[in-house]
C-alpha cells in the first residue's frame, strides 16, 4: 500500500514535471474526420518541427466553449478552430486577440499574406484556414431512374419521395428553401431581411415539413443516409467526400445551392500558452500545410497559393481539386455566409425557426 | 462537604437540597445548567466542523452558481457599464424627452469610447436582444465614429445610418441603461415591450416559450403516469417474491439503472428508428407495409417512450421499499372479513404505499422537467422540452441572460409545485427509502 503511494506520486510528480518542461498548445476543433485531416495535415508535422506537443480537443461548435472560457476568465483553450460569424462577433465583443496580417508567413513566391488570403479569410483577430460548403447529398441506391440534381428537387417529395435530413437551425434552412423556391442566390440575405422573405422561406419549407428529419451535430447526416433513415440530405461536403471515397458509400453530392462558410483559427485573450499558440497559427496557415490537409478532406484551402498545390486523396488515387467546394462550376448558385446579417438576425430567425417547429 | 470524586454524584448529592437558591452544581461549583450547555456547545461545534466542508462544497458549487444565474437573469451591464455618458443623460431625462444636442454627443462619444477598447460588439448585442436587426448598427457606427466625429452629433449620426433616429432604437436604449431589467422574463413569456415601454405579446410566428413550458409540464405528467402502470407491478412483484427471486428480478430493473444514459437513449434510437429493429419487425410479421412504417421516434413518442425507460428505476425503487414493509396480514385480515381483492387492494394495500408513490412521482417529474439530452436526441421536432432552448441560449445564441430567465421560471415552477404536493399530501409522508 504504502509503496504503491510513494510510487504514485513519484509518477505523478514526473508527469508534472514534464509537462513543465514541454511545451504545449491546446487546440479546440470539431471533431471527426474534421479533426483527422488537422492531426494529419498540421499538428504532426507542426509537432516534429517545433517539439511542442498539440492537444486535440473537439467540441460541436468551439465557438461555444471560447465564449464560456473567457466569460468564466478560465481560458483553457489556445486556438479555436471557429466560424467566420463567430470569429468577428468575438472580436468585436474584445473576447480574441488581434493577429497582424503581416506577421503570417508569405506564399512561396514571395506574395505576402494579405494579398495570398482569398476575400474575407483575412479578419482582424482570425485567420482562415478552410472554406466548406453545406450541400446536398443523396443515395444514389433509393433513385434508380431519374436521380435529384437541384435544390428544387430536395423539396420535391412526389417526384423524389422519402425523408429529408436538415439541420435544425434557420442559418443553413431557410436560405435553401428559398433558392429551391427560385430567388437568385445573390438576393438570398435581401429577401430573408423583410418579414415576407421570411415567410416564403418557412412555406416553402411546409412543404417538407412532415418528411424531414433534424440533425444537430455534422456527423449525423451522414449516419442518416448511410442508415436509410433519409433518401437525401444536406451536411458539410468533407463528411460527405469522406463517407463516398473513403468508405465508398454510395452517395451524390448536389452542388447546387450550396452555402459556403469559413472555418478561421483564433486565438482566445489570456490564452494559457499565447506563444505557442501563435507559432501554431503561423504553421498552420501557410501555404504547404493548408494545400496538404485538402489531402485528407474535401475543403478548400483559403489561401490562393495553395490551389496549386492540391493534389491526390490519402488513397493515391482520387484527384481532390473537382471536390473542392470552391471550383468555379460549384460556385455557381453558392450563397457566401453573411456574419454581419446572421449578428443582426440569428437570434430573431432562431427564435422564429423554433416557433415554426415545435407549431405541429 | 467531602468533594466527591464522581460529578454526578455531586449533583445528586448538592440536588438534595445543600443549596437553598434551588441552582444545582456541579462539582467544581459552576452552576450546572451553563455546565451542560457549555458541553453541548461543545459538541454541536464538533458537529459543525464534521458537516463545514459539505456546506463549503454545496455553497461553492450549488448555492452560489444558482444565485449567479439568478443574478444574471435580471441584471445584464452591457450597455449601461460601456455607454455610460449616454446612461446618466438617460437617467437625468425622464422618458418622452426628445434626445437632444447633448444625448448625441453622449451617443457619439460612448460609441467611440467603445470601439475602442473593443466592447462595442457587447453593446450591440445588449440592444440586438430586445430589437433584432440593431447589432450591425453599433458595430458599423463603431467603425466610423473611430475616426472621429464633427458636431452637430445629430446630423452626423444620421448620416452613418437613419435608423439611429429611431425612437423604438432610443426606447430600448433607455431600458438598457439601467444594468437591472425584467425584460428577459418577459421575453421568456412570449412579451415585449412597444415604443412607449407598454408590456406586448410578442408577433404569433414568434411565440414559443409559453407552449414549451406547458408542453414540458405535460409530457412529464404523462411519463410520471406511464412509469407509475410500468412501475407498480414490478414494485409489488419485487416486494412480495422470495429473496432469492426478487434480488435477481432487482438486479435486472437496477442494471439499466447503471448503464449510461447516452447508451439507453441511442439504443432506443436503433430499435424505433424507422430502418430499425421494431419496424424490421413488424414488416417481418406482416403488420404493416414496407412503405408504411412506423415513425415512432424524433418525435413526443419517442421522448415519452425513452424518457419513461430512463424514469422508470425512480418510480420502482421507491415504492418498491415501502412495499417491502407493508404487512401481508392486513390484506388477508381484510379479506376474511369479506373484502373481494379488488375492494382490499383499493382500501387497505393501495393507501399504505402513497408515501412511496408519492416519492417516486415527485422524483420522476422533477427529473423530467428538467431532461435534456433524451428529448435532445430523440424528440425530433415536436418532442423538444423547455430545456433544449435553455440549452441552445446557452450554447448558440448565447444569449445567457434570457437562458438563465427561462431556469429560474423553471425552477419557479417545480417549487410551486412542490409547494401544492406539500399541501395536498404533506411532504413528511414521502418516504425514499
Amino acid at each position: 500500500m504504502r509503496r504503491t503511494l510513494i510510487l504514485t506520486s513519484a509518477l505523478c510528480g514526473l508527469a508534472f514535471a514534464a509537462q513543465a518542461q514541454n511545451k504545449e498548445v491546446n487546440v479546440v476543433s470539431w471533431g471527426g474526420a474534421y479533426e483527422k485531416s488537422q492531426v494529419e495535415a498540421y499538428n504532426k508535422p507542426f509537432a516534429e518541427k517545433t517539439g511542442i506537443k498539440v492537444n486535440m480537443i473537439a467540441a460541436d461548435n468551439p465557438a461555444t466553449p471560447l465564449k464560456a472560457q473567457v466569460e468564466a476568465k478560465n481560458v483553457t483553450g489556445d486556438v479555436f478552430d471557429i466560424e467566420v460569424s463567430d470569429a468577428i462577433r468575438l472580436c468585436d465583443e474584445g473576447a480574441l486577440v488581434e493577429i497582424d496580417p503581416a506577421s503570417l508567413p508569405a506564399a512561396p513566391d514571395g506574395t505576402a499574406a494579405a494579398e495570398d488570403f482569398l476575400d474575407g479569410a483575412l479578419q482582424d483577430c482570425a485567420v482562415a484556414n478552410i472554406y466548406w460548403g453545406t450541400v446536398i447529398a443523396f443515395d444514389t441506391t433509393k433513385f434508380a431512374d431519374t436521380k435529384p440534381s437541384t435544390a428544387a428537387d430536395f423539396f420535391d417529395t412526389t417526384k423524389f419521395p422519402g425523408k429529408r435530413g436538415l439541420p435544425k437551425n434557420p442559418k443553413r434552412t431557410l436560405y435553401l428553401a428559398l433558392i429551391a423556391d427560385g430567388v437568385a442566390p445573390d438576393k438570398v440575405y435581401e429577401t430573408l431581411s423583410t418579414p415576407e422573405g421570411v415567410a416564403q422561406a418557412f412555406k416553402k419549407l411546409d412543404t417538407i415539413k412532415k418528411d424531414v428529419v433534424w440533425w444537430e451535430a455534422g456527423a449525423q447526416p451522414v449516419q442518416l443516409l448511410a442508415d436509410g433513415e433519409v433518401v437525401m440530405a444536406t451536411g458539410y461536403n468533407g463528411r460527405f467526400f469522406d463517407a463516398m471515397v473513403g468508405e465508398g458509400k454510395p452517395f451524390e453530392i448536389i452542388w447546387d445551392g450550396q452555402y459556403m462558410d469559413m472555418d478561421m483559427f483564433a486565438i482566445p485573450k489570456d490564452a494559457p500558452n499565447p506563444e505557442a499558440a501563435m507559432e501554431y497559427l503561423k504553421f498552420a496557415t501557410d501555404t504547404q500545410r493548408l494545400a496538404d490537409q485538402a489531402k485528407y478532406i474535401a475543403y478548400g484551402p483559403a489561401r490562393k497559393s495553395s490551389a496549386a498545390l492540391v493534389g491526390m486523396y490519402q488513397d493515391g488515387k482520387t484527384e481532390m481539386a473537382p471536390h473542392m467546394p470552391t471550383v468555379a462550376d460549384h460556385m455557381k448558385t453558392a450563397v457566401m455566409d453573411d456574419p454581419e446579417f446572421w449578428a443582426d438576425h440569428n437570434a430573431e430567425l432562431t427564435e422564429q425557426f423554433n416557433s415554426w417547429l415545435a407549431a405541429s | 462537604m467531602a468533594k466527591a470524586l464522581d460529578p454526578h454524584a455531586a449533583i445528586v448529592t448538592e440536588a438534595v437540597g445543600l443549596l437553598p437558591e434551588g441552582t444545582l452544581q456541579t462539582a467544581d461549583g459552576q452552576p450546572l445548567s451553563r455546565a451542560l450547555a457549555r458541553s453541548s456547545r461543545r459538541a454541536r461545534r464538533r458537529a459543525f466542523l464534521l458537516v463545514l466542508p459539505l456546506l463549503a462544497f454545496i455553497l461553492l458549487t450549488f448555492v452560489l452558481p444558482i444565485g449567479q444565474m439568478l443574478q444574471r437573469s435580471i441584471k445584464n451591464d452591457g450597455f449601461s457599464a460601456n455607454m455610460p455618458q449616454l446612461s446618466a443623460w438617460f437617467d437625468a431625462n425622464p422618458r418622452g424627452t426628445e434626445p437632444d444636442e447633448a444625448a448625441w454627443g453622449a451617443l457619439a462619444a460612448d460609441l467611440q469610447a467603445a470601439a475602442e477598447s473593443k466592447t462595442i460588439g457587447v453593446v450591440g448585442t445588449r440592444i440586438n436582444y430586445d430589437m433584432a436587426g440593431t447589432r450591425s448598427l453599433f458595430t458599423g457606427a463603431g467603425r466610423k465614429v473611430r475616426d472621429g466625429l464633427e458636431p452637430p452629433y445629430r446630423d452626423a449620426m444620421l448620416d452613418i445610418d437613419q435608423k439611429w433616429g429611431d425612437p423604438r432604437l432610443w426606447s430600448v436604449m433607455r431600458e438598457a441603461s439601467s444594468p437591472y431589467t425584467g425584460n428577459f422574463y418577459l421575453a421568456a413569456m412570449d412579451r415585449t415591450r412597444d415604443d412607449n415601454g407598454n408590456i406586448v405579446q410578442v408577433a404569433e410566428q414568434q411565440r414559443i416559450y409559453l407552449k414549451l413550458f406547458m408542453r414540458t409540464f405535460w409530457l412529464s405528467l404523462i411519463i410520471t403516469c406511464t412509469t407509475f402502470l410500468l412501475g407498480f407491478p414490478i414494485a409489488h412483484l419485487l416486494a412480495t417474491l422470495p429473496m432469492r427471486k426478487s434480488n435477481l428480478l432487482m438486479i435486472l430493473v437496477l442494471l439499466p439503472f447503471w448503464t449510461s444514459l447516452l447508451v439507453r437513449t441511442t439504443a432506443w434510437m436503433v430499435l424505433l428508428q424507422q430502418q430499425g429493429v421494431v419496424n424490421d419487425i413488424l414488416v417481418w410479421l406482416g403488420v404493416i407495409r414496407d412503405d408504411q412504417r412506423l415513425q415512432m421516434i424524433f418525435n413526443q413518442t419517442g421522448t415519452i417512450i425513452a424518457m419513461t425507460h430512463i424514469l422508470l428505476p425512480f418510480m420502482i425503487l421507491p415504492l418498491y421499499s415501502v412495499m417491502r414493509t407493508i404487512n401481508p396480514s392486513y390484506v388477508r385480515a381484510a379479506r376474511s372479513l369479506g373484502a373481494t381483492s379488488w375492494t382490499a387492494f383499493r382500501r387497505i394495500y393501495f393507501p399504505q404505499t402513497l408515501p412511496g408513490l408519492g416519492a417516486g412521482a415527485l422524483l420522476v417529474f422533477i427529473l423530467a422537467v428538467g431532461y435534456y439530452i433524451t428529448p435532445a436526441l430523440v424528440g425530433g421536432s415536436s418532442g423538444q422540452l423547455i430545456s433544449n432552448m435553455i440549452a441552445m441560449h446557452m450554447t448558440q445564441t448565447l444569449n445567457w441572460s434570457l437562458a438563465a430567465a427561462l431556469a429560474t421560471l423553471l425552477l419557479g415552477g417545480v417549487l410551486i409545485l412542490y409547494w401544492v404536493y406539500d399541501r395536498l399530501v404533506g411532504i413528511d409522508n414521502l418516504k425514499l427509502g
